[in-house]
Order: C-alpha cells, then sequence, then structure tokens
C-alpha cells in the first residue's frame, strides 16, 4: 500500500519531562518519527515541554511547541494547528495518556483528528486489566491465576486455590496503595486486611505469583496489511520481581529450544493482532516457570517502549523510524532495510552477537532511600554492550557504568555477612555479591537457589572467574603469553584489568598486547548476521581474527 | 584438541574440537537461525554440508529428545563461536558435546564465524574438510578439493527410508510421503490434520504409490542436488493429474523439474528462520524457516501450465509454485518450521484442502 495522502499534517506528543522511569528514549523515538515523516512530505507539529530533547531542535517539526503535556494546551495546539492526524505511541505512556483523554473528552472528533497507530479503543483494551485478561483468554493464551475477594473468608479461599505465595492487589484505591507479596496465610490475613481496608469498594485482587520466573520480552511490528514481524527477543537476567528497567537485560533469548521461542513467537503475533494495534511496534512481556515452562503473558504496550530503543540498537532495524512509516500506511516489505539496502523491512533481524543492558543507579545522591529492587523502577539509566559472548559483553557493560568498575570487578564494599541476603534481595549490587559468592566457595545451583537467575548466566559469570582465576596465577606471564592474552580478551577483560592482574600499569598492558599482535577488532551491526552486505558503518569492537572497519 | 577447517580454495580456520574426533568431508554453509541447532542437526537435508551457525552462542539448552527432525544428525560437521559450558532447560536431557560425540558429528568451537560467513557469502558455498586427526592443513585442503561434493550427486538414497512403514494408524485422509529425508514435522502436521500417513523410499514408483490409493501424496524435503534424483521426478511426472500433490523444499524442486523447469545452485543458499517469503496470492508476507542450496529457475517454466504463487523478498527468488490445472502445488521453504516460524503452516490446510476438493 503507498502511504496516505489524505492526511497532510501529523501531530506527534514528546515524552515531556525526564523522570526516573522515563529517560531519553522517547526522544531518541519521537526525534525518529518526525525526520521519518517529515522526509515523506508531511507537515509535522510537534508538542514537548522538555526543551532539552533533541526532537525540539528547530529543523526536527514544521511547528514545535513547547508547552505542559496535558489535554488543555494540546487541546488548544489543535484548536490552532488543524491536524488531520495524531500519532500517540511514540512518546512513551505520557503521549498514550495525553492521547486518550483527548480522545475521551471528544477532542479528537471535535477538530476531526485521526489517531493513527492505535486508537483510544486498542489502548485500553492493552492497559485495563480486566480487558486485557479478557482478550488474552480469548485467544488461548495463559496468565497468573487471580480472583477478587471482598471479605478476609474469600481471600483465604482464593489464596488456597492458587497457592503462595500471592500477589494482594487492593481494588480502587488512592496512590495504589496496600497492596503486597503474601508468602502464607498469617501474611496474606494481615495484606487482606489492610488491603480490604483501604479499598475504595471493599475489594481485593489476589494474584498467583510468578516472582522468580524467567521473564522474556518480544518487540514486535504490525502493519496494515497485518504482516508482523519479530524485532528482537530479551531474556531477562533478573528473573521476575524485579522491574524490566532495572534488570541485566540480554539479547537475543538465550535459554529457550525453538520450540519455545516459537511458542512465544505465535502468542506475541496473536497478542499485537487481538490488541488491535494497527501499526507499529508493541512490547510483549512473559514469564516463564523455570521448572514446567507453563508460559504467561504479564502485559503488553501498545506503543513504541523502553525495549524498543535497546532493540533498534541491539539489532540495527530503526523501529520508531519504521513505525512512523507504517502509521501513514506504508507496508513492512515496501520500505527498504537502510542497512542492507536491497532486502525489505519485512523480515526479522537475526544477530551473530549478544547484547547486555545493565541498569545504573544512583542511590547515593537520595541517602535514605531503599535500595531495594521491586517492580517500581528505580534505575536512572542504563549501558548496552555488544560482544561476542555474553561474557564479553557483560564486562563492557560494567565497564561502560561509569561506577570506576573496569569490569566484572571485585567492589570492595561489600558486606560479607549479608551475601546470602544481598543475594535473595534484589539490589544495585547484587551482581558484584554474585561474584563475591562465586569466589568463596558458593556453587551455581546454591546461587540459582537464592537468586532464581538461571544457571546459564551464573555459570558465564563463573566462567569469567575461572579465567580470572587463571590469569592471576599466571601473574605477569600474560604479557609474553598470545593464548593467554586472546583468552582473557575474549573473555571481555579489559587492558586495565589485565594490568591489575600482572601487577603492571595499562600502557605497558597495551604496549605488550600490541607486540602480540593482539588488536581490536570491529564487527557490523547489520540486521542480517552477515547474509547480506552491509552499507551502514554500525560497529562494536571485539576480539577476533576479522576487522570490518572500513576507516 | 586442535580441530581444522579447510576449504577447497586453501583457506583454513582452527579452532577447538568438540563432538566427536575424526575427519569429515562436508559442503560448507551457514545457517542464521538463533535458536533450533537440534532441529537443524536432524534434518536429512543437511546431509553431506558442514553448518556453521553464525549465532555465536550454541548448546545453552542443550538437546532433548523431543526436538528431533529425524532418529539422528546428518550433518558432517558443526562449526560454532562457543559451545555453552553448561545445559539450562527443564526439557534437556543432555549437553550438545555428548550428542554429537554419540551421533558421530564433528564440531569446532573458537572460530571466527562471523568471517567465514562472509567468506562463504563471498565466494559461495565451498567443498570442505574438518579434521581433528589431520593437522597438515596443505593436506587437508587437498583433501577438500578431490572430495566429489554435492553437484550431480544422488544423496537421497542416503536419507530415505530403507521399507515404508506406517507413521500413524488411522486418520480421515490416506497420504503417502516420499521420504527423500523427511523432516519428522512433517509428518506430525499431517498427523494432525487427521491424516493417516505412509512413508514410503523415495524409490518407490508411482504404480506402487497409487496401488496404495492415497488422497494425497507429499514430497518431502531432502538433501543434495535435485537434478540427481531422476527416479523421484520420473515418479512425479506419473503422478502429476492422477493426485493431489504437495512438495516441500527438495520435493518443490523435483515438481519444478517434473513440469519441464530447470533447477539451478544459488551462490551460498537460504538457511536460516527469517526469510520473508510474499504470497502473491495474498500479496501477505511470512517470514519462513529456509534450508536450500538450489532453486527452481522461474524463466524455465510454462506459463501456461505452472503459476508462481510465492517469491522470496529478499532475493526475488521463486519460493512457490501450482499447477494451473491439476491439485498440485510446492513451496521451497519449510511450511513445517521446526526450526523457525509458523507463519506458513496454513499450506498444510491448503492440501487437505485439495485433497477434499
Amino acid at each position: 500500500m503507498p502511504k496516505r495522502t489524505d492526511i497532510k499534517s501529523i501531530l506527534i506528543i514528546g515524552a515531556g519531562p525526564i523522570v526516573i522511569g522515563q529517560a531519553c528514549e522517547f526522544d531518541y523515538s519521537g526525534s525518529q518519527a518526525c525526520k521519518a515523516l517529515r522526509a515523506e512530505g508531511y507537515k509535522v507539529i510537534l508538542v514537548n515541554s522538555n526543551p532539552a530533547t533533541i526532537m525540539t531542535d528547530p529543523e526536527m517539526a514544521d511547528r514545535t511547541y513547547i508547552e505542559p503535556i496535558n489535554p488543555e494546551f494540546v487541546e488548544k495546539i489543535i484548536e490552532k494547528e488543524r491536524p488531520d492526524a495524531i500519532l500517540p505511541t511514540l512518546g512513551g505512556q505520557t503521549a498514550l495518556n495525553c492521547a486518550v483523554q483527548l480522545a475521551e473528552s471528544g477532542v479528537l472528533k471535535k477538530y476531526n483528528v485521526e489517531m493513527i497507530g492505535a486508537n483510544e479503543q486498542v489502548i485500553k483494551k492493552a492497559e485495563d486489566r480486566e480487558l486485557f485478561k479478557k482478550a488474552m483468554l480469548k485467544i488461548g493464551l495463559d496468565l497468573p491465576e487471580s480472583d477478587r475477594a471482598n471479605d478476609l473468608k474469600g481471600a483465604r479461599a482464593v489464596a488456597e486455590k492458587i497457592g503462595y505465595p500471592v500477589i494482594v492487589r487492593p481494588s480502587f484505591t488512592l496512590g495504589g496503595t496496600g497492596g503486597g507479596v503474601a508468602y502464607n496465610k498469617e501474611q496474606l490475613e494481615e495484606l487482606a486486611a489492610r488491603g480490604l481496608e483501604s479499598s475504595m469498594i471493599s475489594e481485593i485482587l489476589i494474584e498467583e505469583s510468578v516472582i522468580g520466573w524467567k521473564e522474556f520480552e518480544m518487540e514486535v511490528m504490525r502493519d496494515l496489511a497485518d504482516n508482523v514481524v519479530i524485532i528482537c527477543s530479551i531474556e531477562n537476567f533478573d528473573p521476575m520481581g524485579v522491574h524490566t528497567g532495572d534488570s541485566i537485560t540480554v539479547a537475543p533469548a538465550q535459554t529457550l529450544t525453538d520450540v519455545e521461542y516459537q511458542k512465544m513467537r505465535d502468542a506475541s503475533i496473536a497478542v499485537i493482532r487481538e490488541i488491535g494495534v494497527d501499526t507499529g511496534g508493541s512490547n510483549i512481556q512473559f514469564a516463564l516457570h523455570p521448572k514446567t515452562g507453563r508460559m504467561v503473558i504479564i502485559e503488553m504496550n501498545p506503543r513504541v517502549s523502553r525495549s524498543s530503543a535497546l532493540a533498534s540498537k541491539a539489532t540495527g532495524f530503526p523501529i520508531a523510524k519504521i513505525a512512523a512509516k507504517l502509521a501513514v500506511g506504508y507496508t513492512l516489505d515496501e520500505i527498504p532495510n537502510d542497512i542492507t539496502r536491497e532486502t525489505p523491512a519485512s523480515f526479522e533481524p537475526t544477530i551473530d552477537y549478544c547484547v547486555v543492558k545493565i541498569p545504573r543507579f544512583t542511590f547515593e545522591k537520595f541517602p535514605g532511600s531503599d535500595t531495594t529492587l521491586t517492580i517500581s523502577m528505580k534505575s536512572v539509566g542504563e549501558t548496552m554492550a555488544i560482544g561476542r559472548t555474553f561474557k564479553e559483553a557483560l564486562q563492557k557493560g560494567l565497564r561502560g557504568l561509569e561506577i570506576k568498575a573496569a569490569g566484572f570487578d571485585d567492589l570492595k564494599n561489600l558486606d560479607p555477612k549479608a551475601v546470602k541476603n544481598k543475594l535473595s534481595v534484589p539490589n544495585p549490587d547484587r551482581i558484584f555479591y554474585l561474584k563475591y559468592a562465586l569466589k568463596n566457595g558458593f556453587t551455581v545451583d546454591q546461587i540459582y537457589k537464592l537468586t532464581a537467575i538461571d544457571p546459564w548466566f551464573l555459570n558465564n559469570l563463573k566462567e569469567i572467574i575461572d579465567v580470572e582465576k587463571k590469569l592471576i596465577k599466571d601473574g605477569r606471564k600474560i604479557l609474553k603469553d598470545k593464548e593467554l592474552f586472546w583468552l582473557a580478551k575474549k573473555t571481555g577483560f579489559s587492558d586495565i584489568q589485565i594490568a591489575r592482574i600482572a601487577g603492571t600499569d595499562e600502557v605497558t598492558v597495551f604496549e605488550a598486547r600490541k607486540k602480540l599482535g593482539i588488536t581490536t577488532t570491529f564487527k557490523l551491526v547489520d540486521t542480517c548476521a552477515a547474509e547480506f552486505e552491509a552499507y551502514t558503518p554500525y560497529y562494536y569492537s571485539t576480539y577476533e581474527v576479522e576487522d570490518e572497519c572500513r576507516a | 584438541m586442535k580441530a581444522i577447517l579447510a576449504l577447497e580454495d586453501g583457506t583454513i580456520f582452527t579452532g577447538s574440537a568438540f563432538g566427536a574426533r575424526g575427519t569429515s568431508y562436508g559442503e560448507a554453509v551457514f545457517n542464521t537461525a538463533m535458536t533450533g541447532y537440534q532441529e537443524i542437526l536432524t534434518d536429512p537435508s543437511y546431509k553431506a554440508q558442514i553448518i556453521t551457525m553464525t549465532y555465536p552462542l550454541i548448546g545453552n539448552y542443550g538437546v532433548n529428545p523431543e526436538d528431533v527432525e529425524s532418529e539422528k544428525p546428518h550433518s558432517s560437521g558443526f562449526i560454532i563461536r562457543e559451545l555453552s559450558g553448561i545445559t539450562s532447560n527443564w526439557r534437556a536431557k543432555g549437553s550438545l558435546d555428548s550428542y554429537l560425540k554419540k551421533y558421530n558429528v564433528i564440531g569446532i568451537e573458537g572460530i571466527d564465524t562471523r568471517a567465514l560467513t562472509k567468506y562463504i557469502r563471498s565466494r559461495g558455498a565451498m567443498k570442505a574438510v574438518i579434521s581433528t586427526s589431520v593437522t597438515d592443513p596443505k593436506k587437508l585442503v587437498k583433501m577438500a578439493g578431490e572430495w566429489e561434493g554435492l553437484e550431480g550427486v544422488d544423496l537421497v538414497k542416503k536419507v530415505t527410508c530403507a521399507k515404508s512403514y506406517q507413521w500413524n494408524d488411522s486418520g480421515k485422509f490416506k497420504v503417502v510421503v516420499i521420504d527423500c529425508g523427511a523432516k519428522h514435522n512433517i509428518m506430525r502436521e499431517l498427523e494432525k490434520r487427521d491424516c493417516q500417513v505412509t512413508v514410503v523410499p523415495a524409490q518407490t514408483t508411482a504404480k506402487e504409490i497409487l496401488s496404495l490409493k492415497p488422497n494425497g501424496v507429499m514430497l518431502s524435503n531432502g538433501p543434495g542436488d535435485p537434478a540427481a534424483v531422476t527416479y523421484v521426478i520420473e515418479t512425479v511426472k506419473n503422478l502429476i493429474g492422477k493426485v493431489p500433490i504437495f512438495g516441500i523444499c527438495l520435493g518443490h524442486q523435483m515438481l519444478g523439474l517434473a513440469l519441464g523447469g530447470k533447477t539451478y545452485k544459488l551462490k551460498f543458499g537460504h538457511r536460516g528462520a527469517n526469510q520473508p517469503v510474499m504470497n502473491l496470492l495474498t500479496r501477505k508476507v511470512e517470514i519462513t524457516s529456509q534450508n536450500h542450496g538450489y532453486c527452481v529457475d522461474i524463466d524455465s517454466l510454462n506459463k501456461d501450465e505452472v503459476e508462481l504463487t510465492h517469491i522470496n523478498l529478499n532475493d526475488k527468488t521463486s519460493e512457490g509454485l501450482r499447477h494451473k490445472k491439476h491439485p498440485v502445488f510446492c513451496v521451497q521453504y519449510h511450511p513445517e518450521a521446526s526450526p523457525g516460524p509458523n507463519d506458513a503452516k496454513y499450506l498444510f490446510d491448503e492440501f487437505i484442502r485439495i485433497i477434499n476438493a
């Protein structure tokens, strides 16, 4: 289908201020959309209250409004600019909420503005728990079991039926207070009593806990011809119970067989169709029971999300840009893949490296705050690293955090007495406690029992430590031993880490490395695992035989 | 232990051995699927091929007894970047390393698989040798050059079943699968659609097949050069018009040949789980699982008899055909998936539809 000519001007709503839980990822997606739509000849009207964004640069849109993102102001903009369409799916939750309010209050209808990408019914269906549950059951997907209760007796019965632990959520509270996890009958009674009291309609929802299950995400795209593709799968290092934004995440999924991956893929496609996102990207989260493989759907975001920026950079597939083009009527097969030029965007990226995202916390700036990681996001940023192995990418990612770690280091200020607690209760330093534990006699199995982090990840951590132990044993030998040096580099050790181990300085290590003929190589991110030639110079560094850098 | 991959043009890749030890010949190819190594290894279409996985981390979820496409691995070698040091999946019953040892498949890890893939992409699929016992690279290169290769060689006879057998006991539709190296999921998909499946050796004649009074005939996937499997092409010629036929992969190529078309070898083939195919009848895009080195030449077909139904959106090669008069259709890719997306499963329903028609 060619692009739509019945619309000429499009209003894009930005994401507003940067807050904890929402950084500049929506500036990225919004900017991509502005550029893509203007390139297609549409008049782009932009509203964003945050002037410290790329998207509010004067050349990004035809009209830019730096105004509060709320229905009152946006209505005024609509009244003045009279856009034909509004694209709400690229500015995060803020934009989505604002657009829904404008639709519900009748403003969009009044000014004859069409919501493109996803309309208010779609957004509601994805975000309203009841509607979502109904839709998922309709397409045969499994969800965590749940039921309502209006008194203690009912609460006990529901909890018995589901089995502990259970999540207790009061219905209709001010500010969502009064919920929690009950591991036994006593805790349930306490939480249920409190919940029933705080609920304005004396009702609580008791839900099966999936804490400790494996967590996965799928980035999905759909076009107006109903073609659906998966852009990227993501597996969380931290299991369910930690917000994805606070989890170390890995792309692609590492521990799923093809059978399980395809089941998740089929489910994702069914979800985006049933929820009815017309065009663009969605993010769908799943939990998987580690022993039985039972797969439940957790939620779906009917918009470009935090993970979309990551998935774009992880695969080379520009989700926001393509989403904007799909919103104006193009189909995936009509859009070329910028990187390969000759192949279309109607394919699924395949990657030949491992991507690790690590959250960055700054609890030191908020003295007294609780550092336990839960289901509300607390990180303020993240690093993303690409390597040929998970070990290499993890070390690169930790190095990039700017927390004075040169990789998977030994942190000095750890509390040896608290190790077990620091492993079982998620916290920002858990990755370093994992190292401490693995170095101090804990087995992968013991740590798995404490953390529910998949043994595949834990074993990779152990392999880094094993290489480190070998390097320590051999000391300065590494400076003259090519094989050993290669091993260190392939495991992601930086020159600084090697210098520390060899008892010398970084420059000496660098010189020794050069002498051994071990240099950084650059590999392309090309969306296709080298099946086709890539024209876009997007590289990551690693240590391999072939260097692809053309510079 | 060191293991060496030598290509016929003199290129050498050295890594560490895993799986079995020894020396083995094959055509060096690459597969870009990120999951499904067990299905890939056990797909008989990989007979006489040394597979490079472009995804670097392999073995993570181990192996299990269910995810197999035949009774054993058929690939002559397996090349990866890093073998997982642990097996982590609730269905796993063993490690990839011990699996390859058990079935005598040589593996190499620690290779710059991206460099190798790019090499195959630019020079084309090549004859190769993989060895843990011969350490002289020059000797290995010579051995690779002297190997017979795939072109003009009938590999089907090496993977087809020795005698016919019943896949399942009952079903509404009687379907005969001509086993050229059939993946089990083809039979599983037929069984799911109420078919009683009889699997017959590739050498079975049209007369023998028709004497079974099938409602439909499935031409399976299989390894190697389709033009070398003359006896199956002959059988297919004698079946067209007498019974509904559905061909997959090699089955598609043999149908193409039986209908008077020609096949040719692709430079490095299509092997992966992300290939976009357009259904020209519905204009919809399917993401497909593929594994083929040969292709049906679109221009060689008689347009009055045969209609092109599917094309590959990456390189515009033929991916599906149907006969304009007879209930005969085929696809170059793998609707049975396993591994890969399930987008094209509707083709099995289509087969049932034409059987019923």
